[in-house]
């Protein structure tokens, strides 16, 4: 079974659609925005990289589950971020990194993942615990495990490259940010 | 009472409960108050970008957060602060070693202090310069402005400050 990111992201929504969930910029935003719009969905409009670094805040900050969704694009521009996640354990805190070995947003430039680096690896050597890679169609299963194992989890899913047509996200920022608060806040209280 | 406690001190009574460094000498004395005051959460970061990312988590979970760096690192944070911070309007306070000031011994240091004020300036960022010791006694009200109107505000502190003359 062939599978892009979008699909695995519509494999996943069942699993983590009453979840909190941080998306990174572009194209995975713009789907989980297309296939599941949720005040608890954060979504990065802007700044590559620091999907991983925003949830493990979040994460550390307060009780709820937060999964943020990463590509491996994305984790290569901020490698800085296995480290301090490895070392600064949040056992509320899930990162699925979507490795399709590809910049996807940017018309699927090939990234080093794709060729001899392997982020799982790296997230061991970094000092994280429970890395989990897996194949695309296992990703829902494994995701759904990470969160009932109420602990730190780096999930690589490794799937195919391409995309679908998506929409733009035209929702204001603060918007986005402000709802996803109160949904944080009313989760917590 | 020191000027790294009276600083952490300021920071705590402002709610300040998350904060993420970048290790340099100046602020060593700062960070290390950080490290051990129990109702701060000090998490180390590779890189400011990085740090502004957690920052800005801790922040939408519920804790006021600040960033510890140094001036010479303002380029790299650029596009977090446009697209992340003042984007999504997160207050940020940011209490900057001043490198490249009057006392500075090495000359590479000079470079960036050179662009630092200009930077802060282009971006329409807040900044305060502690100068004098006494100059510190801003940093309370600095704090409270900072998250009144949800914007990230720069903090220089030179080495004329941190030496107390």
């Amino acid at each position: 079974m062939t599978m892009i990111r979008s699909d695995v992201l519509k494999s996943l929504i069942p699993v983590i659609s009453d979840q909190f969930v941080v998306c990174n910029i572009g194209l995975p935003s713009q789907e989980l925005h297309l296939l599941d719009d949720q005040p608890t969905n954060f979504y990065m409009l802007g700044t590559m990289g620091l999907s991983s670094s925003i949830g493990l805040g979040l994460a550390l900050a307060q009780k709820q589950t937060i999964i943020a969704i990463d590509g491996d694009g994305s984790v290569l521009t901020n490698l800085g971020t296995l480290p301090t996640i490895g070392n600064n354990v949040a056992d509320n805190f899930i990162l699925l990194i979507i490795d399709n070995g590809s910049y996807g947003s940017t018309g699927d430039q090939p990234t080093y993942a794709g060729k001899k680096t392997s982020l799982t690896k790296v997230a061991e050597a970094c000092g994280c615990d429970n890395v989990i890679e897996c194949k695309a169609e296992d990703t829902a299963q494994v995701m759904k495990d990470a969160i009932a194992s109420k602990k730190q989890t780096v999930i690589v899913c490794k799937c195919e490259s391409g995309n679908i047509p998506v929409p733009n996200i035209t929702m204001d920022q603060v918007v986005i940010r402000d709802r996803f608060m109160k949904a944080l806040e009313a989760a917590n209280a | 009472m020191s000027i790294h406690k009276q600083i952490v001190t300021d920071m705590v009574n402002n709610n300040i409960e998350f904060i993420t460094t970048v290790p340099c000498k100046q602020l060593g004395g700062v960070i290390e108050e950080a490290e051990n005051h129990p109702s701060i959460m000090h998490v180390p970061c590779n890189k400011e970008d990085e740090g502004m990312g957690l920052c800005a988590g801790a922040f939408m979970g519920g804790k006021r957060s600040a960033i510890i760096m140094q001036n010479t690192a303002l380029g790299v944070t650029l596009n977090s602060l446009a697209t992340l911070i003042q984007f999504y309007h997160i207050p940020l306070p940011m209490l900057i070693s001043y490198r490249g000031e009057l006392g500075e011994p090495v000359a590479c240091q000079v470079e960036m202090a050179l662009h630092t004020k200009a930077l802060l300036n282009q971006m329409l960022i807040p900044t305060y310069h502690f100068h004098k010791r006494e100059d510190a006694g801003e940093l309370d009200k600095i704090l409270k402005y900072t998250f009144m109107c949800n914007k990230p505000v720069a903090i220089l502190t030179d080495a004329t400050f941190w030496k107390g003359e």
